[in-house]
Protein backbone atom coordinates (compact mmCIF):
# COMPACT_ATOMS: atom_id res chain seq x y z
CA UNK A 1 0.00 0.00 0.00
CA UNK A 2 1.04 3.57 -0.60
CA UNK A 3 0.56 4.30 3.07
CA UNK A 4 3.55 2.12 3.82
CA UNK A 5 5.62 3.90 1.19
CA UNK A 6 4.73 7.25 2.68
CA UNK A 7 5.79 5.98 6.06
CA UNK A 8 2.33 6.51 7.50
CA UNK A 9 2.04 2.84 8.33
CA UNK A 10 5.08 1.32 9.93
CA UNK A 11 6.28 -2.04 8.67
CA UNK A 12 6.52 -4.86 11.18
CA UNK A 13 10.16 -4.55 12.28
CA UNK A 14 10.03 -0.82 12.96
CA UNK A 15 6.60 -1.35 14.45
CA UNK A 16 8.13 -3.14 17.41
CA UNK A 17 10.08 -0.10 18.48
CA UNK A 18 7.12 2.24 18.30
CA UNK A 19 4.89 -0.57 19.45
CA UNK A 20 6.46 -0.63 22.88
CA UNK A 21 4.46 2.41 23.92
CA UNK A 22 1.40 1.33 22.02
CA UNK A 23 -0.19 -0.93 24.66
CA UNK A 24 -0.13 1.99 27.11
CA UNK A 25 -1.66 4.33 24.56
CA UNK A 26 -4.41 1.83 23.78
CA UNK A 27 -5.04 1.24 27.48
CA UNK A 28 -5.31 5.00 27.98
CA UNK A 29 -7.82 5.29 25.13
CA UNK A 30 -9.84 2.43 26.57
CA UNK A 31 -9.90 3.97 30.04
CA UNK A 32 -10.96 7.30 28.54
CA UNK A 33 -13.85 5.74 26.62
CA UNK A 34 -14.94 3.79 29.70
CA UNK A 35 -14.94 7.04 31.70
CA UNK A 36 -17.07 8.76 29.06
CA UNK A 37 -19.56 5.90 29.24
CA UNK A 38 -19.67 5.68 33.03
CA UNK A 39 -19.49 9.34 34.08
CA UNK A 40 -23.03 10.31 33.00
CA UNK A 41 -24.42 7.49 35.12
CA UNK A 42 -22.21 8.41 38.07
CA UNK A 43 -23.21 12.06 37.73
CA UNK A 44 -26.91 11.15 37.72
CA UNK A 45 -26.43 8.92 40.76
CA UNK A 46 -24.60 11.67 42.65
CA UNK A 47 -27.24 14.23 41.65
CA UNK A 48 -29.95 11.97 43.04
CA UNK A 49 -28.15 12.04 46.41
CA UNK A 50 -27.82 15.83 46.63
CA UNK A 51 -30.03 17.89 48.91
CA UNK A 52 -32.87 19.67 47.04
CA UNK A 53 -31.10 23.03 47.29
CA UNK A 54 -27.84 21.64 45.97
CA UNK A 55 -29.55 19.69 43.17
CA UNK A 56 -31.07 22.96 41.97
CA UNK A 57 -27.83 24.94 42.34
CA UNK A 58 -26.60 27.10 39.48
CA UNK A 59 -23.88 26.36 38.51
CA UNK A 60 -24.18 22.71 39.54
CA UNK A 61 -21.67 21.04 41.85
CA UNK A 62 -19.67 18.01 40.71
CA UNK A 63 -19.78 16.14 44.01
CA UNK A 64 -22.54 16.39 46.60
CA UNK A 65 -21.50 18.41 49.66
CA UNK A 66 -23.78 16.34 51.82
CA UNK A 67 -25.69 13.18 51.07
CA UNK A 68 -29.44 13.05 51.31
CA UNK A 69 -32.19 10.66 50.33
CA UNK A 70 -34.62 13.55 50.04
CA UNK A 71 -34.95 13.20 46.28
CA UNK A 72 -35.93 9.55 46.61
CA UNK A 73 -38.49 10.44 49.28
CA UNK A 74 -40.05 13.11 47.08
CA UNK A 75 -40.05 10.69 44.17
CA UNK A 76 -41.62 7.93 46.26
CA UNK A 77 -44.55 10.19 47.16
CA UNK A 78 -44.81 11.85 43.74
CA UNK A 79 -48.42 12.04 42.45
CA UNK A 80 -50.08 8.64 42.99
CA UNK A 81 -46.85 7.37 44.57
CA UNK A 82 -44.00 5.43 43.07
CA UNK A 83 -45.38 2.00 44.12
CA UNK A 84 -48.31 2.50 41.74
CA UNK A 85 -46.07 3.27 38.77
CA UNK A 86 -43.52 0.60 39.62
CA UNK A 87 -46.35 -1.90 39.85
CA UNK A 88 -47.79 -0.83 36.47
CA UNK A 89 -44.39 -1.20 34.82
CA UNK A 90 -43.66 -4.48 36.56
CA UNK A 91 -47.10 -5.99 35.85
CA UNK A 92 -46.89 -4.99 32.19
CA UNK A 93 -43.43 -6.53 31.86
CA UNK A 94 -44.47 -9.78 33.55
CA UNK A 95 -47.59 -10.09 31.39
CA UNK A 96 -45.47 -9.39 28.32
CA UNK A 97 -43.11 -12.24 29.24
CA UNK A 98 -46.08 -14.54 29.95
CA UNK A 99 -47.80 -13.77 26.62
CA UNK A 100 -44.54 -14.04 24.70
CA UNK A 101 -43.77 -17.49 26.09
CA UNK A 102 -47.35 -18.81 26.00
CA UNK A 103 -47.74 -17.87 22.33
CA UNK A 104 -44.15 -18.13 21.16
CA UNK A 105 -43.09 -21.54 22.51
CA UNK A 106 -45.89 -23.57 20.84
CA UNK A 107 -45.58 -21.55 17.64
CA UNK A 108 -41.79 -21.95 17.57
CA UNK A 109 -42.19 -25.71 18.12
CA UNK A 110 -44.76 -25.95 15.32
CA UNK A 111 -42.57 -23.98 12.89
CA UNK A 112 -39.46 -25.99 13.71
CA UNK A 113 -40.94 -29.47 13.60
CA UNK A 114 -44.42 -29.82 12.11
CA UNK A 115 -45.71 -29.96 8.56
CA UNK A 116 -48.01 -26.95 8.32
CA UNK A 117 -50.23 -25.72 5.54
CA UNK A 118 -48.77 -22.52 3.99
CA UNK A 119 -45.82 -22.63 6.37
CA UNK A 120 -43.81 -19.87 4.68
CA UNK A 121 -46.86 -17.61 4.67
CA UNK A 122 -47.53 -18.23 8.35
CA UNK A 123 -43.92 -17.45 9.23
CA UNK A 124 -44.08 -14.17 7.31
CA UNK A 125 -47.36 -13.29 9.03
CA UNK A 126 -45.77 -13.88 12.42
CA UNK A 127 -42.91 -11.56 11.41
CA UNK A 128 -45.35 -8.89 10.16
CA UNK A 129 -44.39 -6.48 12.93
CA UNK A 130 -40.93 -6.30 11.35
CA UNK A 131 -42.42 -5.02 8.13
CA UNK A 132 -44.92 -2.58 9.65
CA UNK A 133 -43.27 -0.74 12.54
CA UNK A 134 -45.52 -0.47 15.58
CA UNK A 135 -44.95 3.27 15.72
CA UNK A 136 -47.03 3.46 12.54
CA UNK A 137 -49.80 1.26 13.94
CA UNK A 138 -50.56 3.13 17.14
CA UNK A 139 -53.54 5.11 15.86
CA UNK A 140 -55.60 2.10 14.73
CA UNK A 141 -54.47 0.08 17.74
CA UNK A 142 -55.61 2.87 20.00
CA UNK A 143 -59.03 3.02 18.30
CA UNK A 144 -59.40 -0.72 18.64
CA UNK A 145 -58.29 -0.80 22.26
CA UNK A 146 -60.61 2.07 23.13
CA UNK A 147 -63.52 -0.05 21.85
CA UNK A 148 -62.31 -3.13 23.72
CA UNK A 149 -61.70 -1.24 26.96
CA UNK A 150 -57.99 -2.02 26.79
CA UNK A 151 -56.70 1.54 27.09
CA UNK A 152 -55.38 2.52 30.51
CA UNK A 153 -54.87 -1.15 31.25
CA UNK A 154 -51.64 -3.05 31.82
CA UNK A 155 -53.21 -5.94 29.93
CA UNK A 156 -53.62 -3.81 26.80
CA UNK A 157 -50.12 -2.38 27.07
CA UNK A 158 -48.66 -5.87 27.56
CA UNK A 159 -50.41 -6.97 24.36
CA UNK A 160 -48.70 -4.12 22.47
CA UNK A 161 -45.33 -4.92 24.00
CA UNK A 162 -45.74 -8.61 23.12
CA UNK A 163 -46.61 -7.66 19.54
CA UNK A 164 -43.56 -5.36 19.26
CA UNK A 165 -41.24 -8.10 20.46
CA UNK A 166 -42.97 -10.99 18.66
CA UNK A 167 -40.86 -11.33 15.50
CA UNK A 168 -37.69 -11.51 17.58
CA UNK A 169 -39.26 -13.98 20.03
CA UNK A 170 -40.58 -16.30 17.34
CA UNK A 171 -37.30 -16.24 15.48
CA UNK A 172 -35.20 -17.10 18.55
CA UNK A 173 -37.62 -19.77 19.80
CA UNK A 174 -37.95 -21.47 16.41
CA UNK A 175 -34.17 -21.59 16.02
CA UNK A 176 -33.92 -22.85 19.60
CA UNK A 177 -36.15 -25.82 18.77
CA UNK A 178 -34.30 -26.47 15.53
CA UNK A 179 -31.00 -26.72 17.39
CA UNK A 180 -32.30 -29.55 19.62
CA UNK A 181 -31.27 -32.96 18.23
CA UNK A 182 -34.43 -34.61 16.94
CA UNK A 183 -33.27 -38.10 17.98
CA UNK A 184 -34.48 -37.44 21.52
CA UNK A 185 -37.95 -36.70 20.26
CA UNK A 186 -37.92 -39.76 18.03
CA UNK A 187 -37.11 -41.93 21.04
CA UNK A 188 -39.97 -40.30 22.95
CA UNK A 189 -42.41 -41.06 20.12
CA UNK A 190 -41.39 -44.70 20.18
CA UNK A 191 -42.09 -44.66 23.91
CA UNK A 192 -45.59 -43.46 23.10
CA UNK A 193 -45.41 -39.72 23.93
CA UNK A 194 -47.86 -37.34 22.24
CA UNK A 195 -46.51 -34.14 20.63
CA UNK A 196 -47.64 -32.10 23.64
CA UNK A 197 -45.85 -34.43 26.04
CA UNK A 198 -42.72 -34.19 23.91
CA UNK A 199 -42.90 -30.40 24.01
CA UNK A 200 -43.28 -30.23 27.77
CA UNK A 201 -41.00 -33.07 28.88
CA UNK A 202 -38.28 -33.31 26.23
CA UNK A 203 -37.96 -30.13 24.20
CA UNK A 204 -38.78 -27.42 26.74
CA UNK A 205 -36.03 -28.30 29.24
CA UNK A 206 -33.50 -28.12 26.42
CA UNK A 207 -34.93 -24.86 25.15
CA UNK A 208 -34.08 -22.98 28.35
CA UNK A 209 -31.34 -20.72 26.88
CA UNK A 210 -33.75 -19.48 24.20
CA UNK A 211 -36.50 -19.00 26.79
CA UNK A 212 -34.20 -16.95 29.00
CA UNK A 213 -33.07 -14.83 26.04
CA UNK A 214 -36.62 -14.16 24.88
CA UNK A 215 -37.85 -13.35 28.40
CA UNK A 216 -34.92 -11.03 29.00
CA UNK A 217 -35.61 -9.04 25.82
CA UNK A 218 -39.35 -9.00 26.55
CA UNK A 219 -38.67 -7.56 30.00
CA UNK A 220 -36.24 -4.90 28.82
CA UNK A 221 -38.50 -3.86 25.92
CA UNK A 222 -41.59 -3.64 28.09
CA UNK A 223 -39.94 -1.92 31.05
CA UNK A 224 -38.48 0.77 28.83
CA UNK A 225 -41.12 1.22 26.13
CA UNK A 226 -42.38 4.78 25.92
CA UNK A 227 -44.48 5.75 22.89
CA UNK A 228 -47.02 2.92 23.13
CA UNK A 229 -47.54 3.66 26.81
CA UNK A 230 -47.82 7.38 26.07
CA UNK A 231 -50.63 6.70 23.60
CA UNK A 232 -52.49 4.03 25.55
CA UNK A 233 -52.22 5.29 29.12
CA UNK A 234 -53.96 8.64 29.56
CA UNK A 235 -55.08 8.31 33.19
CA UNK A 236 -52.29 9.26 35.49
CA UNK A 237 -52.69 6.29 37.82
CA UNK A 238 -52.18 3.92 34.90
CA UNK A 239 -48.84 5.52 33.93
CA UNK A 240 -45.77 3.34 33.70
CA UNK A 241 -42.43 4.42 35.09
CA UNK A 242 -41.09 6.10 31.91
CA UNK A 243 -44.35 8.09 31.57
CA UNK A 244 -44.42 9.43 35.09
CA UNK A 245 -40.73 10.36 34.87
CA UNK A 246 -41.30 12.23 31.61
CA UNK A 247 -44.20 14.00 33.31
CA UNK A 248 -41.99 14.82 36.31
CA UNK A 249 -39.60 16.60 33.96
CA UNK A 250 -41.85 19.64 34.18
CA UNK A 251 -42.26 19.34 37.95
CA UNK A 252 -40.68 22.25 39.77
CA UNK A 253 -39.02 22.59 43.12
CA UNK A 254 -37.63 25.88 44.40
CA UNK A 255 -38.77 27.52 41.19
CA UNK A 256 -36.91 25.25 38.74
CA UNK A 257 -37.11 21.69 37.48
CA UNK A 258 -36.70 19.19 40.32
CA UNK A 259 -33.44 17.76 38.99
CA UNK A 260 -32.68 15.71 42.07
CA UNK A 261 -35.99 13.88 41.93
CA UNK A 262 -35.68 13.39 38.17
CA UNK A 263 -32.28 11.74 38.48
CA UNK A 264 -33.56 9.61 41.37
CA UNK A 265 -36.23 8.43 38.93
CA UNK A 266 -33.62 7.74 36.26
CA UNK A 267 -31.73 5.59 38.78
CA UNK A 268 -34.85 3.63 39.81
CA UNK A 269 -35.66 3.06 36.17
CA UNK A 270 -32.24 1.82 35.04
CA UNK A 271 -31.24 -0.31 38.02
CA UNK A 272 -33.38 -3.37 37.13
CA UNK A 273 -32.18 -3.31 33.51
CA UNK A 274 -28.51 -2.99 34.37
CA UNK A 275 -28.77 -5.63 37.12
CA UNK A 276 -30.50 -8.14 34.85
CA UNK A 277 -28.05 -7.42 32.05
CA UNK A 278 -25.02 -7.97 34.28
CA UNK A 279 -26.50 -11.23 35.59
CA UNK A 280 -27.61 -12.61 32.22
CA UNK A 281 -25.06 -10.97 29.92
CA UNK A 282 -24.40 -14.24 28.06
CA UNK A 283 -28.05 -14.57 27.04
CA UNK A 284 -28.30 -10.94 26.08
CA UNK A 285 -25.35 -11.07 23.73
CA UNK A 286 -26.57 -14.41 22.32
CA UNK A 287 -29.95 -12.84 21.59
CA UNK A 288 -28.36 -9.91 19.81
CA UNK A 289 -26.00 -11.92 17.64
CA UNK A 290 -28.64 -14.52 16.77
CA UNK A 291 -31.71 -12.36 16.46
CA UNK A 292 -31.12 -8.68 16.01
CA UNK A 293 -29.27 -8.65 12.72
CA UNK A 294 -30.09 -11.96 11.16
CA UNK B 1 -38.36 -32.59 8.46
CA UNK B 2 -38.35 -35.82 10.35
CA UNK B 3 -40.90 -38.59 9.86
CA UNK B 4 -42.14 -38.61 13.42
CA UNK B 5 -44.13 -35.42 12.90
CA UNK B 6 -45.51 -36.47 9.55
CA UNK B 7 -48.56 -38.35 10.83
CA UNK B 8 -52.08 -37.06 10.43
CA UNK B 9 -52.35 -36.62 14.17
CA UNK B 10 -49.30 -34.40 14.33
CA UNK B 11 -50.50 -32.34 11.39
CA UNK B 12 -53.47 -31.39 13.58
CA UNK B 13 -51.20 -30.86 16.58
CA UNK B 14 -49.04 -28.49 14.54
CA UNK B 15 -52.01 -26.37 13.57
CA UNK B 16 -53.21 -26.27 17.17
CA UNK B 17 -49.76 -25.24 18.37
CA UNK B 18 -49.38 -22.34 15.98
CA UNK B 19 -53.01 -21.16 16.01
CA UNK B 20 -52.84 -18.92 19.13
CA UNK B 21 -49.83 -17.02 17.77
CA UNK B 22 -51.46 -16.57 14.37
CA UNK B 23 -54.67 -15.28 15.96
CA UNK B 24 -52.66 -12.92 18.16
CA UNK B 25 -50.65 -11.42 15.32
CA UNK B 26 -53.77 -11.30 13.15
CA UNK B 27 -55.71 -9.38 15.80
CA UNK B 28 -53.04 -7.03 17.05
CA UNK B 29 -50.83 -6.40 14.02
CA UNK B 30 -52.70 -7.34 10.83
CA UNK B 31 -56.10 -5.89 11.81
CA UNK B 32 -54.62 -2.55 12.97
CA UNK B 33 -52.68 -2.41 9.71
CA UNK B 34 -55.86 -2.89 7.66
CA UNK B 35 -57.77 -0.43 9.85
CA UNK B 36 -54.98 2.09 9.31
CA UNK B 37 -55.30 1.80 5.54
CA UNK B 38 -59.07 2.28 5.84
CA UNK B 39 -58.74 5.26 8.20
CA UNK B 40 -56.18 6.93 5.92
CA UNK B 41 -58.92 7.40 3.29
CA UNK B 42 -61.18 9.21 5.77
CA UNK B 43 -61.42 12.40 7.74
CA UNK B 44 -62.06 11.47 11.32
CA UNK B 45 -61.78 13.32 14.60
CA UNK B 46 -63.42 10.73 16.89
CA UNK B 47 -66.21 13.21 17.67
CA UNK B 48 -67.75 13.20 14.18
CA UNK B 49 -68.25 9.98 12.17
CA UNK B 50 -65.51 9.16 9.63
CA UNK B 51 -66.00 10.77 6.23
CA UNK B 52 -64.59 9.28 3.00
CA UNK B 53 -62.09 11.65 1.37
CA UNK B 54 -60.22 9.31 -0.99
CA UNK B 55 -56.57 10.24 -1.45
CA UNK B 56 -56.98 13.76 0.00
CA UNK B 57 -54.95 12.95 3.12
CA UNK B 58 -52.00 11.82 1.02
CA UNK B 59 -52.22 14.87 -1.23
CA UNK B 60 -52.36 17.05 1.84
CA UNK B 61 -49.16 15.52 3.20
CA UNK B 62 -47.18 16.54 0.13
CA UNK B 63 -48.18 20.17 0.44
CA UNK B 64 -47.90 20.18 4.24
CA UNK B 65 -44.86 22.24 5.17
CA UNK B 66 -44.51 20.71 8.62
CA UNK B 67 -44.56 17.20 7.13
CA UNK B 68 -41.51 18.07 5.03
CA UNK B 69 -39.80 19.82 7.93
CA UNK B 70 -40.27 16.70 10.06
CA UNK B 71 -39.14 14.33 7.33
CA UNK B 72 -36.08 16.42 6.45
CA UNK B 73 -35.16 16.76 10.09
CA UNK B 74 -35.49 13.00 10.62
CA UNK B 75 -33.30 12.32 7.58
CA UNK B 76 -30.72 14.84 8.78
CA UNK B 77 -30.67 13.19 12.21
CA UNK B 78 -30.27 9.75 10.60
CA UNK B 79 -27.55 10.91 8.20
CA UNK B 80 -25.51 12.49 10.99
CA UNK B 81 -25.99 9.76 13.58
CA UNK B 82 -25.47 6.62 11.48
CA UNK B 83 -21.83 7.20 10.45
CA UNK B 84 -20.91 8.19 14.01
CA UNK B 85 -22.44 4.99 15.37
CA UNK B 86 -21.01 2.71 12.70
CA UNK B 87 -17.47 4.10 12.47
CA UNK B 88 -17.24 4.75 16.21
CA UNK B 89 -18.70 1.34 17.02
CA UNK B 90 -16.34 -0.39 14.61
CA UNK B 91 -13.25 1.38 15.96
CA UNK B 92 -14.18 0.47 19.52
CA UNK B 93 -14.85 -3.10 18.36
CA UNK B 94 -11.33 -3.28 16.84
CA UNK B 95 -9.97 -2.02 20.13
CA UNK B 96 -11.75 -4.58 22.31
CA UNK B 97 -12.19 -7.62 20.05
CA UNK B 98 -9.47 -9.63 21.81
CA UNK B 99 -10.52 -11.54 24.91
CA UNK B 100 -8.38 -9.95 27.60
CA UNK B 101 -9.85 -9.07 31.02
CA UNK B 102 -9.59 -5.30 30.46
CA UNK B 103 -11.26 -5.59 27.05
CA UNK B 104 -14.05 -7.76 28.43
CA UNK B 105 -14.75 -5.15 31.11
CA UNK B 106 -14.72 -2.41 28.50
CA UNK B 107 -17.21 -4.28 26.31
CA UNK B 108 -19.56 -4.57 29.28
CA UNK B 109 -19.13 -0.90 30.17
CA UNK B 110 -19.70 0.37 26.62
CA UNK B 111 -22.70 -1.89 26.18
CA UNK B 112 -24.44 -1.04 29.47
CA UNK B 113 -26.31 2.07 28.21
CA UNK B 114 -27.88 -0.07 25.47
CA UNK B 115 -29.98 -1.96 28.02
CA UNK B 116 -31.32 1.08 29.85
CA UNK B 117 -34.44 2.78 28.59
CA UNK B 118 -34.38 5.46 25.94
CA UNK B 119 -36.73 7.43 28.18
CA UNK B 120 -34.37 7.17 31.14
CA UNK B 121 -31.28 8.03 29.10
CA UNK B 122 -33.07 10.99 27.52
CA UNK B 123 -34.06 12.32 30.96
CA UNK B 124 -30.48 11.89 32.11
CA UNK B 125 -29.14 13.85 29.14
CA UNK B 126 -31.96 16.39 29.38
CA UNK B 127 -30.44 17.26 32.72
CA UNK B 128 -26.79 17.09 31.55
CA UNK B 129 -27.63 19.50 28.71
CA UNK B 130 -29.75 21.80 30.89
CA UNK B 131 -28.64 25.41 30.52
CA UNK B 132 -28.27 26.40 34.16
CA UNK B 133 -28.16 23.25 36.26
CA UNK B 134 -26.59 20.99 33.61
CA UNK B 135 -23.12 19.55 34.01
CA UNK B 136 -22.12 19.86 30.36
CA UNK B 137 -22.15 23.65 30.44
CA UNK B 138 -20.35 23.50 33.78
CA UNK B 139 -17.59 21.25 32.39
CA UNK B 140 -17.20 23.31 29.21
CA UNK B 141 -17.03 26.55 31.23
CA UNK B 142 -14.48 25.09 33.66
CA UNK B 143 -12.35 23.89 30.75
CA UNK B 144 -12.61 27.32 29.17
CA UNK B 145 -14.12 25.94 25.97
CA UNK B 146 -17.11 28.28 26.17
CA UNK B 147 -17.36 31.69 27.77
CA UNK B 148 -21.03 31.66 28.67
CA UNK B 149 -23.71 29.00 29.11
CA UNK B 150 -25.05 27.51 25.91
CA UNK B 151 -28.77 26.88 25.51
CA UNK B 152 -28.46 23.40 24.04
CA UNK B 153 -32.03 22.23 23.81
CA UNK B 154 -35.14 23.74 22.32
CA UNK B 155 -33.98 27.09 20.88
CA UNK B 156 -31.91 26.09 17.88
CA UNK B 157 -32.80 23.05 15.78
CA UNK B 158 -29.22 22.17 14.77
CA UNK B 159 -27.83 22.57 18.27
CA UNK B 160 -30.69 20.52 19.70
CA UNK B 161 -30.07 17.86 17.09
CA UNK B 162 -26.38 17.67 17.99
CA UNK B 163 -27.18 17.39 21.69
CA UNK B 164 -29.63 14.56 21.06
CA UNK B 165 -27.12 12.85 18.76
CA UNK B 166 -24.49 13.02 21.52
CA UNK B 167 -26.91 11.39 23.94
CA UNK B 168 -27.93 8.67 21.48
CA UNK B 169 -24.30 7.96 20.60
CA UNK B 170 -23.66 7.32 24.27
CA UNK B 171 -26.81 5.23 24.50
CA UNK B 172 -26.41 2.91 21.50
CA UNK B 173 -22.79 2.87 20.31
CA UNK B 174 -22.37 -0.40 22.23
CA UNK B 175 -25.02 -2.09 20.11
CA UNK B 176 -22.94 -1.99 16.94
CA UNK B 177 -19.76 -2.63 18.90
CA UNK B 178 -20.97 -5.90 20.40
CA UNK B 179 -22.13 -7.23 17.02
CA UNK B 180 -18.93 -6.10 15.30
CA UNK B 181 -16.88 -7.82 18.01
CA UNK B 182 -18.83 -11.04 17.42
CA UNK B 183 -18.19 -10.76 13.66
CA UNK B 184 -14.49 -9.97 14.09
CA UNK B 185 -14.04 -12.87 16.51
CA UNK B 186 -15.64 -15.28 14.07
CA UNK B 187 -12.89 -14.62 11.48
CA UNK B 188 -10.64 -17.63 11.06
CA UNK B 189 -7.50 -16.96 13.13
CA UNK B 190 -5.27 -18.57 10.50
CA UNK B 191 -6.08 -15.86 7.98
CA UNK B 192 -4.98 -13.22 10.46
CA UNK B 193 -1.82 -15.17 11.32
CA UNK B 194 -0.96 -15.58 7.65
CA UNK B 195 -1.29 -11.84 7.06
CA UNK B 196 0.95 -11.13 10.04
CA UNK B 197 3.61 -13.45 8.63
CA UNK B 198 3.30 -11.62 5.33
CA UNK B 199 4.15 -8.44 7.21
CA UNK B 200 0.82 -6.64 6.88
CA UNK B 201 0.41 -3.73 9.28
CA UNK B 202 -2.56 -3.51 11.61
CA UNK B 203 -4.45 -1.06 9.42
CA UNK B 204 -3.68 -3.05 6.28
CA UNK B 205 -5.13 -6.10 8.00
CA UNK B 206 -8.22 -4.12 9.01
CA UNK B 207 -8.74 -2.71 5.53
CA UNK B 208 -7.96 -5.78 3.43
CA UNK B 209 -9.06 -8.64 5.66
CA UNK B 210 -11.14 -7.77 8.71
CA UNK B 211 -13.44 -5.21 7.13
CA UNK B 212 -14.27 -7.24 4.00
CA UNK B 213 -14.94 -10.35 6.10
CA UNK B 214 -17.30 -8.48 8.44
CA UNK B 215 -18.91 -6.33 5.78
CA UNK B 216 -22.22 -8.19 5.90
CA UNK B 217 -22.57 -7.53 9.61
CA UNK B 218 -21.63 -3.89 9.09
CA UNK B 219 -24.33 -3.49 6.43
CA UNK B 220 -26.96 -5.26 8.53
CA UNK B 221 -26.19 -3.20 11.63
CA UNK B 222 -26.24 -0.05 9.49
CA UNK B 223 -29.72 -0.92 8.23
CA UNK B 224 -31.01 -1.75 11.73
CA UNK B 225 -29.56 1.53 12.95
CA UNK B 226 -31.03 3.56 10.06
CA UNK B 227 -34.49 2.06 10.66
CA UNK B 228 -34.22 2.89 14.35
CA UNK B 229 -33.22 6.49 13.59
CA UNK B 230 -36.00 6.98 11.05
CA UNK B 231 -38.46 5.97 13.77
CA UNK B 232 -36.94 8.20 16.47
CA UNK B 233 -39.39 9.67 18.94
CA UNK B 234 -38.68 9.28 22.69
CA UNK B 235 -35.43 11.23 22.72
CA UNK B 236 -36.95 14.26 20.96
CA UNK B 237 -40.24 14.14 22.86
CA UNK B 238 -38.32 14.23 26.13
CA UNK B 239 -35.28 16.37 25.32
CA UNK B 240 -36.68 19.02 22.96
CA UNK B 241 -40.47 18.44 22.94
CA UNK B 242 -40.16 19.26 19.21
CA UNK B 243 -39.05 22.82 19.95
CA UNK B 244 -38.31 25.31 18.55
CA UNK B 245 -41.64 25.55 16.68
CA UNK B 246 -41.80 21.82 15.85
CA UNK B 247 -38.48 22.07 14.00
CA UNK B 248 -37.14 19.11 15.95
CA UNK B 249 -40.36 17.10 15.73
CA UNK B 250 -39.37 13.86 13.96
CA UNK B 251 -41.67 12.03 11.55
CA UNK B 252 -43.03 9.74 14.24
CA UNK B 253 -43.45 12.80 16.45
CA UNK B 254 -45.53 14.51 13.75
CA UNK B 255 -47.66 11.39 13.28
CA UNK B 256 -48.19 11.33 17.03
CA UNK B 257 -49.11 15.04 17.14
CA UNK B 258 -51.68 14.65 14.37
CA UNK B 259 -53.21 11.47 15.69
CA UNK B 260 -53.46 12.26 19.37
CA UNK B 261 -53.31 15.85 20.52
CA UNK B 262 -54.84 17.14 17.23
CA UNK B 263 -57.14 14.08 16.73
CA UNK B 264 -56.76 14.18 12.94
CA UNK B 265 -56.92 10.41 12.80
CA UNK B 266 -57.25 10.07 9.03
CA UNK B 267 -54.34 12.38 8.35
CA UNK B 268 -52.26 10.70 11.04
CA UNK B 269 -52.93 7.31 9.45
CA UNK B 270 -51.93 8.58 6.00
CA UNK B 271 -48.68 9.96 7.43
CA UNK B 272 -48.09 6.62 9.19
CA UNK B 273 -48.44 4.79 5.90
CA UNK B 274 -46.01 7.10 4.13
CA UNK B 275 -43.50 6.65 6.94
CA UNK B 276 -44.02 2.87 6.96
CA UNK B 277 -43.37 2.88 3.21
CA UNK B 278 -40.07 4.73 3.64
CA UNK B 279 -38.95 2.38 6.40
CA UNK B 280 -40.03 -0.64 4.34
CA UNK B 281 -37.33 0.07 1.75
CA UNK B 282 -34.67 -0.42 4.42
CA UNK B 283 -36.44 -3.38 6.00
CA UNK B 284 -36.63 -5.21 2.68
CA UNK B 285 -32.95 -4.51 2.07
CA UNK B 286 -32.20 -5.89 5.53
CA UNK B 287 -34.26 -9.03 4.95
CA UNK B 288 -32.70 -9.74 1.57
CA UNK B 289 -29.23 -9.27 2.98
CA UNK B 290 -29.82 -11.46 6.03
CA UNK B 291 -31.37 -14.20 3.91
CA UNK B 292 -28.21 -14.19 1.85
CA UNK B 293 -26.17 -14.26 5.05
CA UNK B 294 -27.89 -17.48 6.10
CA UNK B 295 -28.09 -19.26 2.79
Amino acid sequence: MTLVAKGLVVPQDRGWRIGRGLPYLLAAVMVLICLLMVLPLVAAFLASLKTPAEAAAVPPTYLPHSLSLDSYQRLWAYQAGMPVYLWNSFATAMLTIAFTLALGIPAGFALARFPLPMKEGLFVLLLLALIVPYQALLTPTFLMFAKLGLTNSVLGLAIIHTAIQFPFSIYILRNGFESIPIELEEAAVIDGCTPFQILLRIALPMLMPAVVTVSLFAFITSWNEFLGALVMMSKQDSFTLPLILAAARTETSLGGTDWGMLQAGVMISIIPCVAIYLLLQKYYVAGLTKGAVK
Amino acid sequence: MSNIYRTKQSRRAGVLLIAPAVVFVGLFTLVPFLVMIWVSFHNWSLITPPKWVGLKNFEKAFSDRQFWISLTFTLKYTALLTPILMIGGYLIALLVAQNTPLRRVMRTVVFTPVVIGLGASSLLWYWLFATDAGLINKVLLDLGLISERVIWLGTDATRSNLAVIASITWKVIGFGMILFVAAIQSIDGEIIEASKIDGASFWQRVWHIILPLTLKTVLLVTLVSVIGSLLAFDQFYIMTAGQPRNQTATSVFYVYLNSFPYLKLGYGAALSLILAGIVLVFTVAQMMLSRRAQG
